[in-house]
């Protein structure tokens, strides 16, 4: 079977090679539009709990739908392709940073916010200065668990026409062939691990530089 | 800025009701507090005595009456520029856990712009003051410090753009007997060098006694006496306020009223001989000497060295 495998990547060198660029420019567009959306919807949660109980449960509920069958609901609405799928995704990756987000910020303890507001700082200056460098390292924490879900679940996109990896897995369950499906499978485990042990650098030069801990 | 006939801080029956509260947090409060002077205030939890101190930085908004700071409405001051303008200190240091020792203490210059070489200067001449090693220290976070050492930089921090007045919430509550003796001593050295004028809320009796200049007793959000530490002792105001300093026990009263409160006053020059106190002096400090010899006079010095005054045994026996 090994030697099927082989063969195969050798044969489709660069059909693989393509894959695995879409899986990884899916992945890493996905994670960039659910941090420019989780962190600052999570910031104004953070600020308004009666809005919070809103949108965390909003997205929560969302989150309870499989990914598989909530792309599938997608589909009448926004059709097959990229786009859809990148949508659905970002739902999906959207829940860990929110809510990381939320707890980052509710984390901040409020004699620090108020001796910080005591010793002349503006607003802003208590938003930049205290609250946003100490909730970074869960907000930090919940991209990387978004990130490791991202790509997993980038796989299942394919299945509506996103690409990526997705299509080697499938494809191999289809023809039976089941070395296609292991060289697809393998390959989102080990992107899967290398972005996980990239960001928990980052976290840990983060956390370290901000003196949380030792 | 420095007129010695307008206080530092003035309240003019000032009140503060939270939202939903039937009962005033602070109750028809007027006093004065004058440059220079270190005022402790003292009463047990949810008195109002914190509510007091964050007024005066408007941390809360007082419902009733006026605060004037250097005789100027806290309220016609802009909040922010205000609070940059008073050292604040809380329990435990209050210390920003991301930044280093040095971007602490440089919280407020930064606010104020201070050039980065001027801060640096700053900041080291700090550490010195509170007896840290700069080299040491400046880059150290404060999870490496000791409750003690917090604390200090918090201290530091609140002095850092030298502010007419501190205010300092239940700075030692947090920390062991030990250590907190050693700080009160720091606090009174470094208010007798520097003339601050502090406003420290304390729940310890003993601390706001052996630090104040004038003690603030506050009771269900009323002013209950706000006099000398000796006075307070000698005359409490009413039933609470004895009961809550033990004014009726000798061995408290020892240990607060000064001998410049019942010292017999002499004036002019007089040749004496024999055992000298300082008038701030505790009564305390004279039993060993009157356990021995109840026939001894002991003379009472002011700050600049020249005798005030005795004390004999009479005077003893009268208070105790």
């Amino acid at each position: 079977m090994f030697s099927d495998l082989i063969q195969y990547y050798l044969e489709n060198t660069s059909k693989y090679w393509s894959y695995v660029a879409t899986h990884i420019t899916i992945s890493l567009v996905v994670t960039v539009f659910a941090i420019l959306i989780g962190i600052p919807l999570g910031i104004v949660c953070a600020k308004l709990p009666k809005l919070s109980g809103i949108i965390t449960g909003t997205v929560n509920a969302l989150r309870i739908i499989p990914s598989l069958a909530l792309m599938v609901l997608m589909v009448p609405l926004i059709g097959i392709g990229r786009f859809p799928a990148t949508i659905v995704l970002i739902i999906i990756t959207l829940p860990p940073i929110l809510i990381n987000t939320i707890t980052g910020f509710l984390s901040v303890k409020d004699s620090i916010r108020e001796t910080a507001i005591g010793m002349g700082m503006s607003a802003k200056q208590v938003f930049l200065e205290v609250e946003f460098p100490l909730a970074l390292p869960l907000i930090a924490a919940g991209i990387r668990t978004a990130v490791v879900e991202v790509v997993a679940t980038t796989a299942i996109a394919s299945y509506i026409g996103a690409g990526g990896l997705g299509v080697l897995v499938s494809s191999g369950i289809g023809y039976g062939r089941v070395f296609i499906t292991l060289l697809g499978g393998g390959s989102i485990a080990v992107i899967s691990i290398a972005a996980d042990l990239l960001l928990e650098g980052v976290q840990n030069i983060l956390t370290k530089r901000m003196g949380l801990v030792e | 800025m420095k007129d010695k006939n307008i206080p530092a801080i003035e309240f003019n029956h000032v009140y503060k009701c939270f939202p939903g509260m039937k009962t005033d947090a602070v109750n028809d409060i007027t006093m004065d507090i004058y440059d220079g002077e270190f005022i402790t205030i003292l009463g047990s939890s949810g008195c109002g005595k914190t509510t007091l101190l964050k007024m005066v930085n408007r941390l809360y908004d007082y419902t009733g009456g006026d605060i004037r700071f250097y005789g100027k409405s806290i309220k016609e001051i802009n909040e922010v520029d205000h609070r940059r303008n008073i050292g604040y200190v809380v329990q435990a240091g209050g210390l920003f856990p991301h930044k280093t020792v040095r971007d602490n203490i440089a919280t407020v210059p930064k606010l104020l712009k201070w050039d980065k070489k001027r801060i640096e200067t700053r900041v080291d001449e700090l550490l010195d003051t509170i007896g840290l090693d700069a080299e040491d220290y400046r880059n150290r976070y404060p999870r490496s410090l000791s409750g003690g050492q917090q604390q200090r930089v918090g201290i530091a921090r609140a002095l850092a753009a030298d502010p007419n007045v501190l205010l300092m919430d239940e700075p030692f509550g947090a920390i062991d007997a030990i250590t907190r003796t050693a700080l009160q001593a720091e606090v009174q050295r470094l208010q007798e060098k520097t003339k601050k004028t502090i406003l420290f809320v304390t729940h310890d009796i003993q601390e706001a006694f052996k630090l104040g200049s004038r003690v603030i007793i506050m009771h269900e959000g009323k002013l209950q006496q706000y006099d000398t530490p000796d006075k307070i002792m000698l005359h409490p105001a009413n039933e609470f306020v004895s009961k809550l300093v033990s004014a009726d026990d000798p061995i408290v009263r020892m240990k607060v009223i000064s001998l410049g409160a019942i010292m017999e006053k002499v004036h002019g020059d007089i040749d004496a001989q024999g055992i000298f106190k300082s008038e701030t002096s505790p009564v305390e400090e004279t039993l060993p000497i009157f356990l021995k010899d109840r026939s001894k006079v002991i003379y009472v010095e002011n700050a600049a060295g020249e005798i005030a005054g005795m004390v004999s045994w009479n005077q003893i026996a009268n208070i105790v």
